[in-house]
């Protein structure tokens, strides 16, 4: 067997820029155009209402209920929260694969780029996914074909989608592959997934969602099985290219540090709903949910006292399958009190600009400040 | 598939490590239909072995001469009076007989997956335990038996032994499961082997060591409980094979020896007259089926409820 | 790779030696000799006889000879048939016994694998009970009941097919059938439950989300991945064709050499008896060396060094 290549070090990629929230969205407008893509609906992706729900032995799952959000052409928004908590299920729901049995998507709307994803044919739906809409799935190990050469499985949607010849395909996916960073990629066209380390794969992976230049990319935990170095090395990557093609991210995660780094915006979900939403600076520095305040605080940081306990969330979200009719965090929540208990908060306006939260204590009038 | 869904699904199912291993399957067992079929065939098949004989119309032997004889010397129809499967050329309840030849297969049944399990499980447990040279020693050993043409052997032990004493017993009986179970023993073997070297490594065989216990006892009260589901699946689906070679024994006539009859030999014996009374074959030749489906479906069951991942992989 | 099929290949010598042996002692150790008749042979006949083919010697020496004459391809005389060696016979018979396991084994494939697929595609829909029921027919009857009731309904009632021989592809349906049943349910079933396995891979994920067609995913990235484990139990499968075609030889009255098998036993034709045995271990060791060359072609995370 061949030995796996290395990955490249992390200094001989791009380092991010930091940039304030104005020139973020002036440098995206450039960045479009420059680019050359048009806007056709006033968001790029617009999920109304959606609920997707799983029909178990057990009872019905509500996976992701009643979840709002938009992202921007162009924008990369952070969907984070625990693992079980709806997140991989919107991504899924938006390119329609969620598993059908056991799974479903029973109501709202998902609009991308003016188009009614849910009332799409399947062969339309078809023709969106891996051209429009491209996936980064979480374990680089198990989401490639480890029977297939990695040549054949980057040309695939290309082939399918891209009516290119022979040789232009070859040629685009030998680019794609330098692109992404695979040293030689002439040379390892012919090679199959497990001829590559885990990083190698994931780069792999964002060459097959990126194939065929498409306006959404959803990135599905793209770096939690990876090593932590590599796991940067990968981020920056997907935000070098996403901001190059002009690709809108939807980066699900459960890490609000890696979130932080790379998004715009932060949606912030709980045992299948959105629970706060804010631009990444004021999800830092004036969160109005304790949920978000428990994931900021499970952060590991730099000053910590050595020996210190990692801060973690006591105890478990609840289970899907018949959820009450109060605030879903409110059995972890310190702050917890008894209207918590009989009714949940519905999403309202903070301070900030686009801040949402979904909690009794942080709206006007509440009995935290 | 690592979406949500399926963590969702694991957080559904109710926390019961402490009902154990065996009610687990058991309830997973309870909800396979196939399974559950299996297992009333088996019982079905156990009791015709156990009670086959007592509830026989007839004893298996005996030529009821007058009602042949009144049908010009032809087999009964089924549904005959007094011979509800009709009866065979020489006039002898093919119901009796299959009563009977229900009792030699569930016996093969049992007592060749025992001769199996005989051989294989001390073979494979020393391959295991020890390791090394005798590992090595023992494993070729196992691949030239797994390399025999299986039947072939059978069928040449049986007629090698056929005359013998040790041939005899049992109407021949013994020598078909000593035969079936010198050549079906490696799959066991195999097994039990992979099973030790893999629990070998866990570590409370080496807590047990550092405490002192003898490689004996770590054996015996630790290793094999712990592998033993994959055992119970392989004896089984070994069932079936086991049946079928006996069978096909009998239908080539090296097998039970007459005047008994195993299902195999009723075939045999009917094919001759399957043109005008195609009963002697078919009703044999269903039960055969019923017991081949019933230990094939109680296998595979089992083997998905005792381990859910190694479904489709035996 | 070639060192491996090489190592393989060497494997086989020490498999034939030991069955050989085994054989020659169990075969020995059968009372009574190849001039068993109806009519006893005078004893001075018998011992020019026994003289004459080495029969008189001690066991190992005899074996010496058997084995000198088999290394250099001479199986030695028949004792039943003895205006024949057993070279002629093997010869004679040969081709088509192997013409019927190749046969049984395409017919196998073909419809077996199929099976499997349409009825995981077709989960828990009809196509998967179709499947499912060919299958528990396929296991629940040994193939010489197959033979039997083949025989009866398409020979016998409707006539379509004569019932025995083998002088043309009309008589060669039947006893394919008969010996392809058992391998057509197991090749359906592991592919069936190796295609419900492989629908839930990450992979298959991936491939739905490039957009790819359903057709190119499911036989680009599903049937390819499936069949691998399949092709595990292609061994066993050979190994069943090769030694149960002698049943199905014998009930067909098929002019192969499966149907001496038995017949070397009773009359105990030592000579065939070793042919016979040996050519089906050669066989049964040889095809297990081509499924794991196969196995490897086809899985390229393994290879073999």
């Amino acid at each position: 067997m061949e030995r796996p290549e290395g990955d490249v070090p992390a200094a001989d990629l791009p380092s991010i820029i930091e940039l304030s929230p104005d020139e973020v969205r002036r440098s995206r407008s450039d960045a479009l155009t420059s680019a050359g893509v048009v806007r056709k609906a006033d968001k790029l992706l617009e999920v109304r209402g959606l609920k997707t729900q799983f029909f178990t032995a057990d009872g019905i799952i509500q996976a992701v209920d009643d979840v709002s959000f938009d992202v921007d052409y162009g924008e990369t928004l952070g969907l984070v929260g625990e693992s079980g908590c709806g997140k991989s299920v919107t991504a899924l729901s938006i390119a329609r694969l969620v598993p059908d049995p056991p799974g479903k998507i029973v109501a709202g709307q998902i609009l991308f780029d003016g188009i009614d994803v849910l009332s799409l044919s399947n062969e339309a739906m078809r023709k969106l996914r891996g051209k429009e809409i491209g996936f980064i799935f979480q374990d680089p190990l198990t989401s490639l074909n480890p029977t297939l050469t990695i040549g054949y499985q980057i040309g695939e949607s290309i082939r399918e989608h891209m009516g290119l010849s022979e040789k232009a395909a070859r040629d685009r996916i030998v680019e794609l592959l330098a692109k992404v960073g695979i040293p030689r990629p002439a040379d390892r066209l012919k090679d199959y997934p497990h001829q590559f380390s885990g990083g190698m794969r994931q780069r792999v992976m964002i060459a097959i969602a990126l194939s065929c230049d498409p306006k959404l990319l959803l990135a599905d935990e793209p770096t939690t099985a990876l090593d932590v170095t590599i796991q940067a090395q990968i981020l920056e990557l997907i935000q070098t290219l996403s901001s190059e093609f002009g690709t809108a991210v939807l980066l699900i995660t459960h890490d609000l540090g890696i979130a932080a780094g790379m998004c715009h915006r932060v949606n912030v979900m709980y045992a299948g709903r959105i629970v706060e939403t804010a631009t990444v600076d004021d999800m830092f520095e004036n969160p109005r949910m304790p949920y978000a305040w428990g994931l900021l605080d499970s952060l590991p940081r730099i000053d910590d006292i050595r020996g210190a306990k990692l801060r973690t969330i006591e105890g478990m979200p609840p289970l899907l399958i018949s959820p009450p009719d109060a605030c879903r965090f409110g059995p972890r929540c310190r702050y917890v009190r008894d209207v918590c208990r009989e009714d949940e908060p519905e999403l309202t306006v903070r301070a900030g600009e686009g801040h949402l939260a979904r909690c009794w204590a942080t709206e006007p009038g509440g009995w935290i400040s | 598939m690592a979406t949500n869904a399926t963590v969702l699904e694991g957080r559904l199912a109710k926390p019961k490590q402490s009902a154990g291993l065996w009610s687990d399957a058991f309830g997973r067992l309870r909800k396979n239909r196939l399974a559950i079929l299996g297992l009333v065939l088996v019982i079905l098949l156990l009791s015709a072995g156990l009670f086959g004989p007592i509830v026989a119309p007839w004893d298996y032997k005996v030529q009821d001469l007058q009602a042949i004889f009144a049908n010009g010397n032809r087999p009964l129809p089924p549904f005959s009076p007094g011979h509800l499967f009709g009866t065979d050329s020489l006039g002898r309840d093919l119901l009796s007989r299959m009563l009977d030849g229900a009792r030699i297969s569930v016996t093969v049944a049992f007592v060749v997956q025992i001769v199996i399990l005989g051989i294989g499980v001390p073979i494979g447990a020393l391959a295991g335990w020890f390791g090394g040279r005798l590992d090595n020693a023992l494993m070729r050993f196992v691949d030239v038996i797994y390399a025999f043409p299986d039947l072939l052997f059978i069928i040449l032990l049986s007629v090698a032994f056929r005359e013998t004493a040790f041939g005899q017993a049992l109407d021949g009986l013994f020598l078909v499961f000593v035969a079936i179970g010198l050549v079906s023993w490696v799959t066991v073997a195999r097994l039990v082997r992979g099973q030790i070297l893999a629990l070998k490594e866990t570590e409370f065989v080496e807590a047990a060591r550092a405490i002192g216990v003898s490689d004996r006892r770590i054996v015996v009260r630790h290793l094999l409980p712990n592998g033993i589901s994959p055992i119970i699946v392989a004896v089984t689906l070994g069932i079936p094979s086991a049946i079928l070679a006996e069978a096909t024994l009998a239908f080539i006539g090296v097998g039970v020896q007459p005047p008994r009859a195993s299902w195999g030999s009723l075939i045999a014996d009917g094919e001759k007259y399957v043109r005008g009374d195609p009963h002697l074959v078919l009703f044999p030749a269903v039960a055969i089926a019923l017991a081949l489906i019933g230990f094939t479906f109680l296998g595979d069951g089992l083997r998905d409820a005792l381990d859910p991942k190694l479904k489709g992989k035996q | 790779m070639i060192t491996f099929i090489a190592r393989r290949i060497l494997w086989i010598i020490p498999v034939l030696f030991t069955v050989s042996i085994i054989t020659f002692i169990l075969m020995h150790s059968v009372p009574g000799g190849p001039w068993d008749r109806d009519k006893r042979l005078p004893e001075g006949v018998q011992a020019r006889l026994n003289a004459q083919y080495g029969l008189d010697q001690p066991l190992y020496s005899q074996y010496i000879n058997w084995a000198g004459g088999f290394v250099q391809g001479n199986l030695g005389p028949s004792y039943r048939y003895q205006d024949r060696t057993v070279n002629n016979i093997v010869a004679d018979g040969i081709g088509t016994t192997v013409q019927l396991g190749v046969m049984a084994f395409i017919l196998a494939v073909l419809v077996g694998i199929p099976l499997g697929i349409f009825a995981a595609l077709g989960h828990n829909r009809w196509p998967d009970y179709l499947s499912t029921s060919v299958s528990v027919v396929g296991i629940a009857t040994p193939s010489f009941v197959l033979a039997i009731l083949l025989i009866v309904f398409f020979a016998v009632q409707l006539r379509w097919f004569p019932t025995s021989g083998w002088k043309g592809p009309q008589y060669w349906v039947l006893p394919t059938i008969a010996l392809a049943g058992f391998p057509i349910a197991q090749i359906a079933r592991y592919t069936r439950a190796s295609m419900l396995e492989v629908t839930r891979k990450d992979y298959i994920r991936t491939a739905q989300s490039k957009g790819l067609r359903n057709r190119a995913v499911v036989i680009r990235h599903m049937v390819r991945n499936a069949l691998i484990p399949v092709v595990t139990i292609l061994g066993p499968i050979l190994a069943f064709l090769v030694t149960g075609s002698f049943i199905i030889e014998t009930i067909f009255a098929i002019p192969g050499i499966g149907r001496y098998y038995i017949t070397a036993i009773g009359t105990r034709d030592y000579s065939l008896l070793m042919a016979m045995t040996m050519l089906y271990a050669f066989a049964v060791a040889f095809l297990n060396v081509i499924v794991d060359v196969l196995y490897a072609y086809i899985d390229p995370r393994i290879r073999y060094s």
